[in-house]
């Protein structure tokens, strides 16, 4: 690395943004992938993937992704559920990948709910 | 690489010497395993500060707390939490007393009531990484001080700002900086004064292994400011994870270009060394410790005039001072100086340690008051017992009895009360601690750590020992209270330097608040906590011996005489009062009692010590 100047202390900030905001807990938006054992068996893995893939194709650094357990609601998995800052959370039902891109493009980037996916508005946290 | 999820392990010294590397270790290769390897990234961190509760790993971005992490938790952790995102109960906080486990970090009562200035980056970047730093604000302070402020408008910012030395006297730093700055000299220094010497103290040590870059951007505003172009880290060799981290954050820093020559193109050149001390308590001296450096016996002198490293214009601060410079910069002196009390601005970090829950490093505004950080914060005194006094300062501080516990902790609230502040060691002392034996300890610690050059110091200590040790032996006499006052006083006049000028205040600090502990010695031969084995002794009540044997078969001295249905009884003669018969006597039966002051009563004879059990 050669010596730095003014600008890069930027450049080199932007870069890691997205690991720092995930340290922080403080991003704009956050995606939660419901992983209990009947959303891992009915495809939340992938639906996973395609998410993480889209942070990094997209390069988006403000968008955290995490996982919690089973939403209860085992008969429509995998199931998503995505927090807007200062926005309900709105939680959807029967993904697969492609309609997993789609959410995240359109409501996660675009802040615009995908209703065809939706099941509601709301959520229950794990505490 | 896109995580998801950050495993912030602490590789602080503490956490290491309790296991952290092999749970690192374990949670790289279970993640491995499971195949997560592209979704949790395991990070190494400094000291998140609650450091009895070793090994910890904090997940981010939820902020779920795990403590006392062992191995064989490892598998069970990575596969509820980072494969089926239920994170696991039994692995976290739970509060002294209660049962309901507390899963974020920020809800926890130790790190909700911090405040973070010179710990900002604790458990949230790697220190050995400094992109991470740079990501959260670093070096930002140095390029806006370079480019847009002139050294003066930086002395003004940290004279306005109220900050004063963290390592003990709380001379205000924008002062220092400026008397310094007056002087016209080609070759000037700036020192970060690393030597953390005082027992349970590692807020100095914790930082720096937290995050060195933090020290460094400091010192090379400070450099700017005065107009030096060499700085030195003088960090004991005691401290070797911190000089590791120190090192590498100095190379990485120079590899930038924000250590070397023309650094941001400003013109400004500064380099830093780091220099390894002995371990001598002395060269926390500041007169000292430019001595060491000079590579000559640190031994402190007359000031003034000035202290200087090779007779050139040298600052020397503590390592939270300079670590707590860069806010400043970014955030501006007056955001600084609403914090804290009228005399004592912005923050303080204090290492908690002794008889308390949540020993370890807390960082909080000047103004709170003890009771919020023992008890708030620190979660109060083990096993249900009183707290009796906290020593504040180190052996240069003094003991604060449980009246005063709703003092704010301030510089001139603490001098009030015959204590300092210090560096900011908090030693927690609970009720069956014996004062005179506390105030010992101290003594006995800084007459080892005297460096001999003034008699008042070197003499005056061991003549306080020698009357502490005859007062705790049962030897105490009539006048000594009045003699250990005035050899104080008259050691704090005579000294040099602010070893030998404080080293009487755990004394001089228990005789004011504690004088009748003193008096249950000397005059009742009485130690009030227990503790001073000449002047107690073991006794084991007849009416409760069940003749049970654990305590016969416990005593190391072979002292107990008894049998099966004998009632046990102490031979007084071969008794060392080591205690053990007393903890181990079962509570259910409560036979064995210590006593003091009061002679023991006769045995049983012989034939009166068959145990009559009573259906």
């Amino acid at each position: 690395m050669p010596k730095i100047k003014l600008d890069d202390l930027d450049s080199i900030s932007e870069k890691i943004k997205r690991i720092i905001l995930l340290r922080e807990g403080a991003g704009r938006a956050r995606v939660i992938v419901h992983m209990g054992t009947c959303g891992i068996a009915a495809g939340a893995r992938p639906v996973m993937n395609a998410v993480m893939e889209e942070i990094e194709a997209l390069d988006v650094k403000d968008v955290i992704l995490t996982i919690s357990s089973c939403a209860g609601l085992c008969s429509r998995e995998p199931m998503m559920t995505v927090e807007l800052q200062d926005e309900p959370p709105v939680k959807y039902v029967d993904l697969t990948p492609e309609k997993a891109r789609r959410i995240f493009v359109e409501h996660v980037l675009g802040g615009k709910i995908v209703t065809d996916y939706a099941l509601a508005l709301g959520t229950e946290r794990a505490f | 690489m896109v995580y998801r999820a950050n495993a912030m392990i602490c590789t602080c010294t503490n956490c290491i010497s309790n296991g952290a590397l092999k749970i690192k270790d374990a949670l790289e290769c279970e993640i491995l395993n499971r195949g997560l390897e592209n979704d949790i990234q395991v990070v190494p961190t400094g000291a998140s500060g609650l450091c009895v509760k070793g090994p910890i790993v904090i997940v981010q971005p939820d902020g779920i707390f795990y403590q006392l992490l062992k191995k064989e938790d490892i598998p069970y952790l990575v596969e509820e939490h980072f494969l089926k995102g239920r994170p696991v109960k039994s692995l976290m906080y739970v509060p002294p007393g209660e049962e309901v486990p507390i899963p974020r970090m920020r809800d926890i009562p130790f790190f909700k009531d911090q405040r973070l200035i010179a710990l900002r980056n604790r458990g949230v970047i790697d220190p050995e990484k400094i992109e991470e730093y740079i990501a959260r604000d670093g070096y930002r302070a140095l390029a806006k001080a370079l480019t847009s402020m002139s050294p003066e408008e930086v002395i003004t910012a940290i004279k306005d700002s109220g900050l004063r030395g963290r390592g003990g006297a709380g001379f205000p730093t924008g002062r220092k900086w400026e008397s310094r700055k007056r002087v016209k000299d080609e070759l000037k220094y700036v020192i970060c004064n690393a030597d953390e010497g005082d027992p349970g103290a590692f807020m100095d040590r914790s930082i720096i292994e937290a995050d060195p870059h933090s020290i460094l951007e400091g010192m090379a505003i400070g450099a700017y400011a005065i107009g030096a172009s060499q700085g030195y880290v003088y960090v004991r060799s005691e401290y070797p994870l911190a000089i590791e981290r120190m090192t590498v954050a100095v190379e990485q820093a120079r590899e930038y270009g924000l250590l070397g020559e023309d650094i941001f193109d400003s013109g400004f050149n500064f380099d830093v060394q780091i220099f390894k001390g002995a371990g001598a308590f002395v060269c926390g001296e500041t007169t000292a410790l430019v001595l060491s450096i000079e590579g000559k016996p640190p031994e402190p002198r007359q000031r003034p005039p000035r202290t200087e490293l090779w007779a050139k214009p040298t600052v020397i601060n503590n390592v939270e001072t300079w670590a707590t410079v860069p806010v400043i910069i970014n955030w501006g002196a007056k955001w600084f100086s609403e914090i804290g009390t009228e005399t004592s601005k912005g923050t303080k970090v204090f290492s908690l340690a002794g008889n308390i829950n949540n020993a370890g490093l807390v960082e909080v505004p000047m103004g709170i008051t003890l009771r919020e950080i023992i008890y708030d914060i620190g979660g109060g005194i083990p096993d249900g017992k009183k707290f009796k006094a906290v020593q504040t300062g180190g052996p240069s501080g003094g003991c604060i009895p449980a009246d005063l516990l709703d003092l704010p902790v301030d510089y001139e609230r603490l001098a009030e009360v015959g204590s300092i502040m210090g560096s900011g060691g908090m030693i927690v002392l609970d009720e069956d601690t014996c004062i005179v034996d506390i105030a010992r300890y101290f003594i006995r610690f800084t007459n080892d750590e005297s460096c001999g050059k003034c008699t008042s110091c070197r003499e005056g200590s061991e003549a306080l020992l020698e009357v502490l040790d005859r007062i705790c032996n049962g030897e105490g006499e009539e006048g000594d209270i009045e003699f250990l006052e005035e050899l104080g006083e008259a050691i704090i006049d005579a000294s040099l330097c602010g070893l030998g000028q404080s080293l009487p205040n755990p004394v001089l600090s228990t005789v004011r608040h504690f004088k009748d502990e003193y008096e249950a010695h000397i005059k009742d031969k009485r130690c009030p906590a227990y503790v001073c084995k000449a002047l107690i002794s073991h006794y084991i009540q007849p009416d409760k011996c069940e003749a049970c044997l654990i305590c016969l078969r416990n005593c190391p001295a072979e002292a107990i005489i008894g049998g099966k249905n004998q009632i046990h009884v102490i031979d007084q003669s071969k008794c060392t009062n080591c205690g053990t018969c007393f903890d181990v006597c079962p509570t259910r039966f409560g036979a064995v009692r210590r006593l003091s002051g009061e002679p023991v009563p006769a045995p049983p004879p012989p034939e009166e010590r068959v145990l009559v059990r009573v259906k």
